[in-house]
This record gives C-alpha cells, sequence and structure tokens, in this order.
C-alpha cells in the first residue's frame, strides 16, 4: 500500500438527534485498486459515502482527492469533480431515452439546440469503450436492471469519474450480469479509477476487490488487503460485537402445528417453491439478504402480491388468502417493512391508526362508528404496548419510530390475530426501543400466537426465534435452530443460490 | 475478450431482438395499443356512409380549421401534464386574450367603441402584448407551484377564478359596459379569418398557419432544446432531475408561462373568429385541451407525451364533434360520448404503467 492515495477519508464523524452513526471513520482508496467496504446493515457504510457525496453535511473530518481537500456541496458536484456513485436503487427518468438519462443537466448545444447526433455518438463511445450493447435510443424503463446498471456506470465514466462507487450493484443481477459487471469493473481499475464496493457478498468480496475496509456500528474496525482473508475473518471482524443483555428473556413454549405453507411462488415476484410450518407460540425466524424474497414470502402469504401454486393450511384447513381482506379475516396480520410508506397514515391520529383494521366492530346498528368503543380500544392499545404519546388525538408522525411501530402491533391485535407476519419490525428504530419490540414479541408468543419475522438484523433473529429459515435467490435455503446456529452458518446458506 | 464471450453478453443483453411469434394476447395487446385510431378510422367510415359530406373538401377543412383553433390550448397545457401537473387557468387566459384583443383592435365606427381614444394599433403587436399577458399569469401559476410545491391543480383553481373577476371588470371598462366586444377592424378580422389560399374552392383561414406554425415551434422546443429535455425529465423523476443539476425552479415556471403564452395565441384566434368577445369566452376550453391531452397519450403519469399524440387528441375531439353533428345525433348525447373516450382513452393509457405484483 505504497502508492500515493486517490480518496483519503479522515477522522469522519456524522451525528443525528440520539445516535453516533460515524465515529472517527477513515477510508483510503488507491488509485487502480476495487476497496471493498463491508459491514452489518446500521454499520454506517451509507452513511459514509452520503458524506463524501455531501449528501450530509459531516461534523468533523477531511477529504482528500488527489491530495487536494474537497468538500462537495451536491452530488452533481461531487460527479464534476470525478467522483461518481452507481447507487443501489437507480435514480432515472425512466420514461425518457438511454441517451437523454446520460447527458440529464448538461445536454451538448448548438445554437439552443441540443446536439442530439454528439450526444448520441458519445454514448455509443462509451458503450462500446464499456463493450456494453444497449441501443442509446431505447426508453429507459424498456432495459433490464442489469442494462439501467450500465447505463449509470457509463454516466460515471462519461464525467470521467476517478472514484467511482457500487452500492450493493449485484443484488438484483444474474450471473451472467455480474460477471459483465465484473468485467467492466475489472476495466475501470486497469484505467486507474479508484473503486468502492458496498456489498454483503463474501465470495464477490474476495474475488474482486484488493482491499477490504471493515466497518462496526459506526466505527472503522480495520482495512486488510483482501488476499489476506478468508471468509471467516470478515464475518468475525463484523460481528465481534458483545451481545449481552440485549434481549429479554424467552418465556413463549412452542406448541402443534398452526400454519403449512406448501410449495408457494410468486406470480410477478422471484418468490419460488417455498414451505414451511408454523407452531403455536413459536417465533420463526427469516434470514437472508436484499432480494432474497423474504418480503415477497411474507406478502405471499398475506394475499397482497399474487401467489402461484402451492398451498396453504390453517390449523389443517386449506385457506387461499387471495387478498389481504380474506387473509385478515382468516386471523393473519402483516407489519409491512416500510412503516412510513405503508403502514402508518402519517397525518392521521393514534386514534385512527389504531382501529383502521378494525372498524367493523364499531358499528352501531351498521351505520355509524361508536366513538366510545374506538377511545377504549386505542386505550388498551397505548396501556398494553406502552405507547408514549400525548394524547389519542396526536399525529402518528409526530412519535418516534419505536412508537409507531407499537401502534401498528396495537392495530392488528385488535383485530385478534391467530398468526403475526412482521417484515423487519424493528427497522429504523433506536436500541433501547428494539427491546420493548422484542419484549413485545415475545409475550405475543407466550399467548399462543404464531409470529414469522423477517429481519435483517442476525443478531435479532438469534436473541428472539425459537428456529429460523433462511432464503436466497427466492428460494427457501434451509432451516437452523435459533439456539444452536451461528451467524457464519446463516451467512453461508443465504448465499447458496446468489 | 474473446469473440465467444462477447456473443454470449449480445445474448444477455438483447434478448428483446428475438422476433416474438403472433400470439392471441399479443394481437390483443397491438390492437389495444391502437384501439383509438382504430375506433376514429371505423366512426369516420360509419359518419361518411350516413352523411357522404362528412369527407368533402369543405368539412374536412371545416375540421381542419377547427382543429387548428383548439390546438394551440392543447399543446400549453401539455407541457403542464407532462410535469404530472394539469392547468385549470387556461379557458380563462383565453377568455381574457380574446377581449383584450378584441377591445385594442376594435374599428373606428364601431357603435359604442370601449377605447374610443385607440386607434388600432398593429395586429402583430396585440398578439404580442397578449402572448405576454398570458406568459404572465403562467409564470405566476408555475412560481407557486415551484416554489410552495403547490398542486397545480390547486394554483390554476385559484388563478383561474382571479382571472375571471380580472375579466368581468375589463370588459365593463371603458365605453363598453359589459357588452359583448364586436365591430372588429378589418386588419384584425382578414389576419385571422381572411384567406388567401383556397384548396378545392374551400377558403383555408389564415389562423390554420399561425396555429401550424406554433405547432412546428413547440415541437422544436419539446423535441430539440435542453428545455424540453429538462422538462421531460422532470416530469419523469424531479428527484433525478434536481440531483443531476437541472434547475427545476425555472424549469417548471418556464413550462407554465410557455402555456400561457400558448393561451393567449386561442385567445388571439378566437377574438376574430367568433367575433363577438364576453367575459365567457374560453369558457371550459382547458377541460377540452385536458381531454385532447390525455386523448392523444400525454399522460397524467409524467414525462411522456408527443406533440403528435396532441395533435390526434384535439383532431378526434372535433371529428367527433363535427361528424355527430352531421349524422344528426342529438346534441345532449355529444357528451356522453365525449366522456366515454376520455375515460376509454386513460384507461387504455393506464394498462402499460401498471406494475404487478
Amino acid at each position: 500500500m505504497e502508492q500515493p492515495a486517490l480518496l483519503e477519508m479522515r477522522g469522519i464523524c456524522k451525528e443525528f438527534p440520539g445516535v453516533k452513526a460515524l465515529d472517527n471513520v477513515q477510508l483510503t482508496v488507491r488509485p487502480g485498486t476495487v476497496h471493498a467496504l463491508m459491514g452489518e446493515n446500521g454499520a454506517g457504510k451509507s452513511t459514509l459515502m452520503k458524506c463524501l457525496f455531501g449528501i450530509y453535511s459531516k461534523d468533523a473530518g477531511t477529504i482528500t482527492l488527489d491530495g487536494r481537500e474537497v468538500n462537495f456541496k451536491s452530488s452533481k458536484e461531487a460527479m464534476e469533480n470525478g467522483v461518481a456513485m452507481v447507487h443501489q436503487e437507480l435514480n432515472q427518468a425512466l420514461t425518457r431515452t438511454v441517451t437523454d438519462n446520460l447527458w440529464l443537466g448538461r445536454y451538448p448545444t448548438i445554437c439552443g439546440m441540443v446536439n442530439e447526433s454528439k450526444m448520441r455518438k458519445d454514448t455509443k463511445d462509451i458503450f462500446d469503450e464499456l463493450q456494453v450493447s444497449v441501443d442509446p435510443r431505447a426508453i429507459m424503463s424498456t432495459l433490464s436492471v442489469s442494462q439501467r446498471q450500465m447505463v449509470e456506470i457509463a454516466k460515471a465514466v462519461s464525467y470521467d469519474a476517478k472514484i467511482i462507487v457500487f452500492d450493493e450493484p449485484t443484488s438484483s443481477l444474474t450471473e451472467v450480469e455480474v460477471e459483465h459487471l465484473f468485467r467492466i469493473i475489472n476495466m475501470l481499475r486497469n484505467k486507474g479509477c479508484g473503486i468502492i464496493y458496498i456489498s454483503h457478498k463474501m465470495e464477490e468480496i474476495l474475488r474482486i476487490s484488493d482491499d477490504v475496509t471493515i466497518m462496526r456500528d459506526g466505527q472503522y474496525v480495520a482495512t486488510r488487503s483482501a488476499k489476506d482473508l478468508t471468509m471467516d475473518d470478515i464475518i468475525k471482524l463484523m460481528v465481534g460485537r458483545e451481545l449481552t443483555n440485549r434481549f429479554p428473556p424467552k418465556e413463549n413454549v412452542v406448541g402443534e402445528t398452526i400454519l403449512e405453507v406448501d410449495g408457494i411462488s410468486g406470480k410477478y415476484t422471484n418468490l419460488n417453491n417455498a414451505s414451511l410450518e408454523l407452531h403455536k407460540g413459536e417465533i420463526l425466524g427469516v434470514a437472508g439478504l436484499d432480494g432474497a424474497g423474504r418480503t415477497e414470502l411474507l406478502e405471499n402469504i398475506f394475499g397482497s402480491m399474487t401467489r402461484e401454486g402451492g398451498t396453504m393450511r390453517l390449523y389443517g384447513k386449506e385457506i387461499t388468502n387471495k387478498s389481504p381482506k380474506e387473509a385478515i379475516k382468516n386471523g393473519f396480520a402483516l407489519l409491512t417493512e416500510e412503516r412510513r410508506a405503508t403502514g402508518i397514515f402519517g397525518i392521521r391520529s393514534i386514534l385512527d391508526n389504531t382501529v383502521i383494521s378494525n372498524l367493523k366492530s364499531y358499528l352501531m346498528g351498521g351505520v355509524c362508528l361508536s366513538k366510545k368503543k374506538m377511545q377504549k380500544d386505542t386505550q388498551w392499545a397505548i396501556e398494553a404496548m406502552h405507547i408514549k404519546t400525548p394524547s389519542q388525538q396526536t399525529q402518528i408522525r409526530s412519535l418516534s419510530g419505536g412508537n409507531q411501530q407499537k401502534v401498528i402491533i396495537g392495530r392488528w391485535l385488535l383485530t385478534n390475530p391467530e398468526v403475526l407476519l412482521l417484515d423487519e419490525p424493528t427497522r429504523g428504530i433506536d436500541v433501547g426501543a428494539k427491546y420493548e419490540i422484542y419484549q413485545l414479541i415475545i409475550d405475543l408468543a407466550k399467548q399462543g400466537k404464531g409470529v414469522i419475522m423477517v429481519s435483517s438484523e442476525m443478531p435479532e433473529l438469534l436473541g428472539v426465534c425459537d428456529r429460523i429459515i433462511v432464503m436466497s435467490g427466492g428460494r427457501v435455503a434451509g432451516e437452523v435452530d435459533a439456539k444452536t446456529t451461528s451467524q457464519e452458518e446463516i451467512l453461508t446458506l443465504a448465499a447458496k443460490y446468489v | 475478450m474473446s469473440k465467444e464471450s462477447k456473443t454470449l453478453e449480445k445474448e444477455a443483453q438483447a434478448p428483446a431482438k428475438v422476433k416474438q411469434p403472433w400470439t392471441a394476447k399479443r394481437v390483443l395487446d397491438k390492437i389495444l395499443d391502437n384501439a383509438l385510431l382504430i375506433l376514429m378510422a371505423i366512426a369516420v367510415v360509419l359518419i361518411a356512409i350516413k352523411n357522404p359530406n362528412f369527407i368533402k373538401a369543405r368539412s374536412i377543412i371545416n375540421i381542419l380549421s377547427q382543429t387548428c383553433a383548439y390546438l394551440p390550448v392543447a399543446l400549453g397545457v401539455g407541457g403542464c401534464i407532462v410535469l404530472t401537473g394539469t392547468d385549470l387557468s387556461a379557458g380563462r387566459i383565453v377568455g381574457l386574450s380574446a377581449c383584450v384583443s378584441a377591445s385594442l383592435l376594435q374599428a373606428v365606427d364601431a357603435a359604442s367603441k370601449m377605447w374610443p381614444n385607440i386607434t388600432p394599433p398593429p395586429v402583430l403587436l396585440v398578439l404580442l402584448l397578449a402572448m405576454v399577458i398570458g406568459a404572465a399569469i403562467g409564470a405566476f401559476n408555475g412560481f407557486f407551484v415551484a416554489k410552495f410545491k403547490l398542486h397545480p391543480f390547486i394554483v390554476t383553481l385559484g388563478t383561474q377564478l382571479i382571472i375571471y373577476t380580472v375579466l368581468l371588470l375589463y370588459v365593463k371598462g371603458g365605453n363598453n359596459g359589459g357588452m359583448a366586444i364586436s365591430t372588429l377592424d378589418a386588419s384584425y378580422s382578414n389576419f385571422i379569418t381572411g384567406s388567401f389560399l383556397k384548396i378545392a374552392k374551400t377558403p383555408i383561414p389564415n389562423y390554420v398557419w399561425i396555429s401550424l406554425i406554433l405547432t412546428a415551434v413547440m415541437w422544436f422546443i419539446w423535441n430539440k432544446t435542453t428545455f424540453g429535455k429538462n422538462m421531460f425529465a422532470l416530469g419523469a423523476n424531479e428527484e433525478a432531475a434536481r440531483v443531476s443539476g437541472v434547475n427545476v425552479f425555472a424549469t417548471t415556471i418556464m413550462v407554465f408561462a410557455l402555456a400561457g403564452a400558448m393561451y393567449s395565441v386561442t385567445g388571439f384566434i378566437e377574438g376574430a373568429r367568433v367575433g363577438s368577445n364576453t367575459a365567457n369566452t374560453g369558457f371550459n376550453y382547458e377541460l377540452d385541451g385536458i381531454a385532447a391531452c390525455v386523448i392523444g397519450g400525454v399522460s397524467f403519469v409524467g414525462g411522456i407525451g408527443k406533440i403528435r399524440g396532441v395533435i390526434i387528441g384535439v383532431l378526434m375531439l372535433r371529428l367527433i364533434f363535427v361528424g355527430l353533428n352531421m349524422v344528426g345525433i342529438n346534441q345532449d348525447l355529444f357528451y356522453l360520448i365525449k366522456g366515454g373516450i376520455i375515460l376509454f382513452a386513460c384507461a387504455l393509457d393506464m394498462r402499460k404503467y401498471l406494475v404487478k405484483k
């Protein structure tokens, strides 16, 4: 590591209210190398990148590019200075052409007219250089994810980027597409670019990268040369945290089978022939990487995605769950992954948010809703869930994430469900509130409910669940016992079909 | 890279190039994609059988010139729809510019001339003035949309009411006292409704040329300028446009200002074409304009639309209107048919953007 660094980030700190997201983090990228940035979800990788691109302003630290200190204010400014990013969620104007997207914000003109032919020729040149076969005239939305990603890479190249950040670039690519991506990354590396590569996939990292920097809980852990590392080393460095007292005692007792799901697939999603069994009083974890089909599994069971094939039985009786309405009637409840988008009704009150799934039971004479009954149930939810709120009429969006989540759990408990499907129940919730959510989940199991819980945080699955199924590439890759398994075993299974 | 891997990659990258077989589903899709054109063709044939005059030169030129009168409004509002917005103030801007133009260009010998002291200025100067007024109101709309992030529906719902008051007060100004503004100066009438070209012995009114020139200009703006491309990018994904360095604020204001100027052109044409202008001139024109756009595939999804589509939309509405008149269908049914077409066209359009899960 003797060459001068292309990009050097030193002592980067970033604090959000109540959370130290980055604490004295460093990252040094050499020219002509691929530098992998690793860490669990929430370790601070994306926050670090957002500080680099000026999306967040850092509280402390310096960023040096090519020996010159920089402090970008926007991603546009970063791009113009040769720092580009290929986002995991591609932010593109889908109804426009490839060329239009590539040159958006800096169209070449001759006397006020956009120079289409130059634009198309330049696009073609870059595509040829990258050996990408995409029609510059094609409409963005007709391209595959891989092709759209290629366009984004081409955009970075067109800015003559020296540093290119790839954020989980392979999460929705097929194997052939991954090979193509790697050829392009190698080409960029040989040109002398510094590549920052963010990924959870160990094999990929070990194959493509030169250096690896590992982060944990917003802190810098280590930078090593990739050839000196094994998968086990990386996992140890990533995980190595104390696990005492983060979880409440598990007092639930597993009983008879209540739900059997046999070979269901998604009609429009990658869910492929998934089966599982859930017992009374059991907490079943679902582990896997992003895009492994975990959310799809829950939403197919709940009927909010279209199912193809397979059967489901509740207490031995076949059920269809063709729509969420039917699923709720059958005793299912789904806590969705995106709380803000599909969970809460932000500007409505706690009361409105609590009773929405159970309105039928408040009808008086089939016409008007009983305010008294609704207030009584809302009060029950506030007390039973320990929701901290000034009143029932408070807008739910003014509560903290943890309290919002408790309102939604309360909402579902009012429908008296048999099976609770929880999708990332602790996402975006601070550590103290997480404990309360875990306690709630365990209490529910104690009352004899069956719980299926999807989570990206492995310690959480190990600490709360009884059994864990691991998904990979839309399939169930295996099942492990939460008491005896290890994070290593789960990670290996999660990589089985990617 | 070896030759083999290159072919392999080509196969992986371009599976769409394979010729698809004509399955029943694909035939149905093709039919649905072109359903409006097919229906239009059927309608023309049916109407022509019932009344052969429908396809004679006189009738065709009548339909085309009516299309040209309405076209600028539709082209203007089309830009607002591309930004996932709309513009309800179009009709009132048409009315205001018609009244302003007509009042300034009233004949010197008109009875109770609105502004007796004004001798009619050059026609083009008045057109320019009307366009400036329209653009200013449009920019006002755009400012509220861009600055306060208000939905254009709300903003223009408000401004169209404000403009209506201005309009009501204006027609009561001078010696007019709220009467219809008529008896226009010959320079104005000739400029709009006069003709220097006849096809099949039918004169083509001059405003057709104005409209066609403007359509060409709009086509150029939409397709060839940075502004046009930014407009579409903004409509498709505002955030992507912003991070790419597009000036979202200025682009939004310009789209609305341009739209306002276009409405004024229709106002200027209508002023002389109708010849008798009141505060109700232009009433509901925005609805016809919006209807024409959505029929022509300018989608409320945003970022999608072609000048060609807008022209087809306006033409279709006029065709149906004139055609139904000629076969003597009860006028009350017109609205039903128009409404049906709008719903049908939009449902067909949305089909393309549905994401199944």
